[in-house]
């Protein structure tokens, strides 16, 4: 008994060290980067930058110059602006696209791993039917009835990542709904009601969160796919995707404008995916516990 | 049997239906228990001690059928709709599990699982929950209870969760308290405080327990009256001293006979029971205890032998042959 006590002390004293020291300089340099795209994006119309749209006709794919910081590209508008306000479509689709999943996704693939039966069968099948199909196909079909515009490109991503959260949901849902403290709770009268929120949420919540920085990832790189192939905003607003797809025409002469975007863009998403290993290992109450 | 029946259980039987076919878990099961009693169920794995609980606890897996009745205070839980069920499972009805790693919730601290069902159940404010908290937590015997309250599972022992288990399941003060073999995951010496913990509050709040182990050493000194359960029927069933004074069911005597004895010499054979309990999916025609019994006969093989009552109604035992009283009062 003595030895046993002494190791559980020990790994509770060793747990704090051990977290510290995975929150190393690559996690701060990610929250570095996202919080000074996020301000710079939140900052664009107060920055004392030139117009993203107003074009420049005598500079017209301009190096880089103290006028132009990045130069401009082949219609003669600014880079860096074009750079900096396309974050803020980058980050609005990344951010509220995966909302959508995590709320609708999160909580069917809650409902259908506790209350199973029926429910569950008809949800794991209109997801099944969804995930069958094609997104681009989708896509394409409506920004041509709807037109295209942030929100339906957002709710487009939204949609489409429904089944994945759903599933990511239930998947932990399933092997929580039976364990003892879910059916203490019963015993002691808790509603399903309070047994959904307040037993299972909080468990399921953490490997969502996770999930949910991945899908931050993935949706900002669909977003610039989908602005590549010219279904995302219309221009002249610009987003990575589009900037990506534009600087392709000039790849030979000017392989910066293409280069530029996508290096903003992938580290914005390496930040995210770094962000969201590090927190969902530091914020693990489970660590060693199950 | 004194005092008024709290729970009795009628004919309870239940059916889990499998892929190799429909297994009986519990068959034919009637009990009863007085309020402010204790009731110790005794048998090995797979002896449907656990589903008996759910059954009471109408908490069985979905797909499970439950036939009987279950009778609490006048009320049969598995006939009563939800809304009833609820509330009677939340005045009256508590449980303790066998492993205190799963029973708490794994990110929510001690004193949120706590402080929330007693707001659940009692309407607390946030400070009075608080204090009650802080005064349960002290009442099972956890050290620095305030600290305690902003931990988390992980952070305490195995018998410090147990007890904070115990102290969630008395905060609604039930009526009846199931204990599902509470000290199984325990170290021996944490054991004993843990059920001399159970017995003292059960005595301060007068509630009754049903206490469910594999080991009759566990019952032998902390219940009022024991049932044998084997392959889903119980097999003997009497006042726990009358029990071990004159146990006649051959298989009683051979789960006694497996403990380990303190005053034995050294590398004495420890007389096990040979064999497995029978596959639950393939009921045997006579009695189930049959292929392991030293006492078996042709008759054992083709008729189930029913409960039948021994010197004194209180003592019950299902068998043909069972031990004379003379040799039974001899061991």
């Amino acid at each position: 008994m003595a030895t046993l006590e002494l190791a559980i002390s020990d790994d509770v004293a060793a747990a704090p060290a051990r977290r510290r020291r995975s929150l190393g300089p690559l996690f701060w340099a990610a929250i570095g980067w996202i919080a000074l795209v996020l301000a710079v994006a939140i900052l664009a119309p107060v920055l004392p930058l030139p117009s993203p749209i107003d074009m420049d006709m005598l500079e017209r794919r301009a190096p880089f110059s103290v006028e132009h910081w990045l130069g401009t590209h082949g219609p003669g508008r600014d880079e860096l602006a074009r750079a900096i306000f396309g974050a803020r479509i980058s980050l609005i689709v990344g951010l509220c696209a995966p909302v959508i999943g995590l709320t609708i996704g999160g909580a069917l693939g809650l409902l259908a791993g506790y209350f199973r039966g029926r429910f569950e069968a008809l949800v794991v099948g209109s997801m099944d039917v969804l995930l069958a199909f094609p997104p681009l196909i989708l896509a394409l079909a409506v920004t041509a009835y709807l037109g295209q515009s942030i929100l339906y490109l957002t709710l487009i991503i939204g949609v489409l990542g429904i089944p994945a959260f759903m599933r990511v949901a239930r998947a932990s849902t399933l092997t929580l709904a039976r364990r003892e403290f879910v059916i203490a709770a019963e015993a002691l009268g808790a509603t399903h009601l309070r047994i959904l929120l307040r037993e299972l949420l909080p468990n399921v919540m953490l490997p969502l969160i996770a999930f949910f920085l991945l899908g931050v990832a993935v949706t900002i790189v669909a977003e610039g796919v989908l602005s590549f192939l010219g279904l995302g905003v219309p221009p002249p607003i610009p987003s990575w995707g589009s900037m990506i797809g534009e600087g392709r025409e000039s790849l030979d002469v000017a392989p910066r404008l293409a280069f530029m975007p996508a290096i903003a863009m992938f580290l914005t998403v390496l930040s995210f995916n770094l962000i969201g290993d590090s927190l969902r290992a530091l914020t693990d109450p489970r660590q060693g516990a199950l | 049997m004194s005092g008024p029946v709290l729970l009795s259980v009628d004919g309870v039987a239940v059916d889990l239906p499998t892929p190799r076919g429909n297994l009986r878990a519990v068959d034919h099961v009637d009990l009863t228990v007085g309020a402010g009693r204790t009731l110790g169920i005794v048998g090995e794995s797979g002896s449907g001690k656990t589903m008996l609980s759910r059954a009471i606890l109408q908490l069985l897996p979905k797909k499970a059928r439950l036939s009987g009745r279950v009778l609490f205070d006048g009320q049969d839980l598995a006939r009563c709709d939800a809304t009833v069920l609820r509330k009677l499972r939340a005045r009256s009805l508590a449980v303790v599990f066998q492993d205190p790693m799963t029973s708490l919730n794994p990110v929510l601290t001690i004193g949120t699982q706590l402080i929330e069902t007693l707001q659940a159940h009692l309407a607390l404010e946030f400070q009075a929950a608080w204090q009650r908290s802080v005064d349960l937590l002290a009442a099972v015997g956890i050290p620095a209870p305030e600290q305690r309250l902003l931990q988390y599972p992980h952070q305490l022992s195995g018998g410090m969760r147990q007890r904070v288990a115990i102290a969630i399941a008395l905060s609604c003060e039930p009526k009846l308290l199931i204990a599902d073999e509470p000290t199984t995951a325990l170290d021996v010496t944490i054991q004993a405080q843990i059920l001399d913990l159970l017995a003292r509050e059960q005595r301060r709040r007068h509630m009754a327990m049903i206490l469910i182990t594999h080991d009759l050493g566990v019952v032998a000194g902390r219940t009022d009256e024991v049932a044998v359960m084997y392959a889903g029927r119980v097999v003997e069933r009497a006042p726990t001293a009358a029990l071990f004074r004159k146990m006649r069911m051959p298989y009683t005597e051979a789960l006694l006979a497996a403990i380990p004895k303190l005053d034995a010499a050294p590398h004495t054979p420890l007389p096990a029971i040979s064999g497995r309990p029978p596959d639950p999916t393939r009921p045997l025609g006579g009695c189930s205890f049959a292929p392991r019994c030293r006492y078996v006969d042709d008759r054992c093989r083709q008729e189930k032998p029913v409960l039948v009552a021994a010197e004194s109604p209180d003592h019950q035992y299902a068998c043909f042959h069972p031990i004379p009283i003379a040799l039974a009062e001899a061991m």
